[in-house]
């Protein structure tokens, strides 16, 4: 395999795990920190990125290990080095970003448990080399960081009129608190999802005529 | 005594509910909530190993880890021992009670990766509940749990037969649903 294939494939996973299988909008995957931790666009940013880091980090020592870990012992094995640097993010954001610690609370040890991080292991570090899982660890979590910041945008908008904090729409509007509770969450999720599909579908549809011409 | 078990009981169940005010436990919610039957196993089973999880993690945090010193290990033994005790669990009923096993055997490794039990053991811990209050912690939230997928594959079983369109088939008509049934639980908040 040539050099500037390789550089290709390495593209195309990065992309894939932002666009075609993104974790949040087309695998519906790790829906707990999705809706609880998008009530503000800071706050799933900050979540999406905790992932991202432990994706990767995981993903690397995954793959590196994939030909020692027996096959029957294989995800309390993927569990065990995923809870490792869970608890390794969880001292240093409590020791530099004490803030986002406190507002992740309970979300940030369950990050073991988020659905991502252990399908990606399953699915591509224990069958791929060093490189490529690490960029499939970075693209996943940025996939992950772009839905959940788009999410919070969405509900931190509506629910308290700004975005990031600074205040976006004026006085005049009645901020909507039910965005920023829980049903919020979901109601967003859903219809986000439901647009997405919308798009999806449309495009499909506009290739499929396209193809016929 | 009697009164306050119950208060915890409503708080658990109906003020609190784990997948409508804390989204604990969204994964096997949304998942395994198409038909009234499967959900309502899925619901024993995590009430089944919430219950000992809730025990089983106290016991090591307190004897264990508090004496050890090793305290910020919490992550890991607790994700170990969940595992560990599914496993046992799995192979217990498996022994003691093939009716159960083949009811519920199915749901059990999902449970592992279910955040609603790491996250009730983590709960318990930051909470700094004694052994009876983390125990009844783990069996209320359950109960919980269990009302709200039973309730949501009511809705489900609804759904598959009502006009809905293309793009909203699937997750996205069930979270909009859910997030209705979240507020509608609003409705019991302050009742505690």
């Amino acid at each position: 395999m040539s050099a500037s294939d390789d550089k290709r494939n390495l593209g195309q996973v990065f992309m894939n795990g932002i666009l075609n299988e993104n974790p949040t909008f087309r695998l519906v995957l790790g829906t707990c920190p999705t809706l609880a931790t998008t009530t503000s666009a800071m706050n799933g940013f900050g979540m999406g990125l905790s992932v991202t880091f432990v994706l990767v980090c995981s993903n690397i020592v995954i793959s590196l290990l994939r030909k020692f870990i027996p096959d029957k012992v294989r995800i309390p094995s993927f569990i065990v080095v995923i809870a490792a640097f869970v608890t390794i993010l969880q001292l240093l954001l409590h020791a530099y970003v004490p803030s986002l610690y406190e507002s992740l609370g309970i979300f940030l040890p369950l990050i073991v448990v988020n659905c991502i991080i252990l399908a990606r292991a399953e699915a591509f570090a224990s069958k791929n080399p060093v490189v490529s899982s690490a960029v499939d660890g970075f693209g996943m979590g940025l996939g992950f960081t772009a839905a959940l910041t788009l999410i919070g945008c969405v509900r931190e908008l509506l629910g308290s009129g700004s975005i990031f904090g600074f205040q976006i729409l004026g006085d005049a509007y009645e901020p909507m608190l039910i965005f920023v509770l829980a049903s919020g969450g979901f109601l967003t999720y859903g219809l986000l999802l439901g647009i997405i599909n919308a798009i999806t579908n449309h495009r499909k549809l506009m290739k499929l005529e396209k193809g016929e011409n | 005594m009697t009164m306050n078990v119950l208060l915890f009981f409503v708080s658990c169940v109906l003020t609190n509910n784990f997948i409508f005010s804390r989204f604990l436990g969204c994964c096997p919610f949304l998942g395994v909530s198409s038909k009234v039957s499967t959900a309502v196993s899925m619901g024993l089973a995590v009430t089944f190993v919430m219950t000992i999880a809730s025990l089983v993690c106290y016991v090591v945090y307190n004897w264990i880890l508090v004496p050890l010193g090793l305290t910020f290990m919490s992550t890991i033994a607790f994700i170990l021992v969940i595992a560990a005790l599914v496993q046992f669990v799995e192979m217990f009923l498996k022994k003691s009670s093939p009716s159960l096993y083949s009811a519920l055997g199915i749901y059990l490794p999902l449970i592992t990766t279910n955040c609603a039990v790491l996250g009730v053991a983590t709960l318990n811990m930051n909470n700094g509940y004694s052994m009876i209050q983390s125990v009844l912690n783990g069996t209320f939230s359950a109960i919980g749990f269990l009302l709200a997928i039973t309730l949501m594959a009511g809705v489900r079983e609804r759904l598959e037969s009502s006009k809905i369109p293309q793009c909203m088939k699937g997750f996205p008509i069930t979270l909009v649903s859910a997030g209705l049934m979240a507020m509608a639980f609003m409705g019991f908040n302050g009742i505690v």
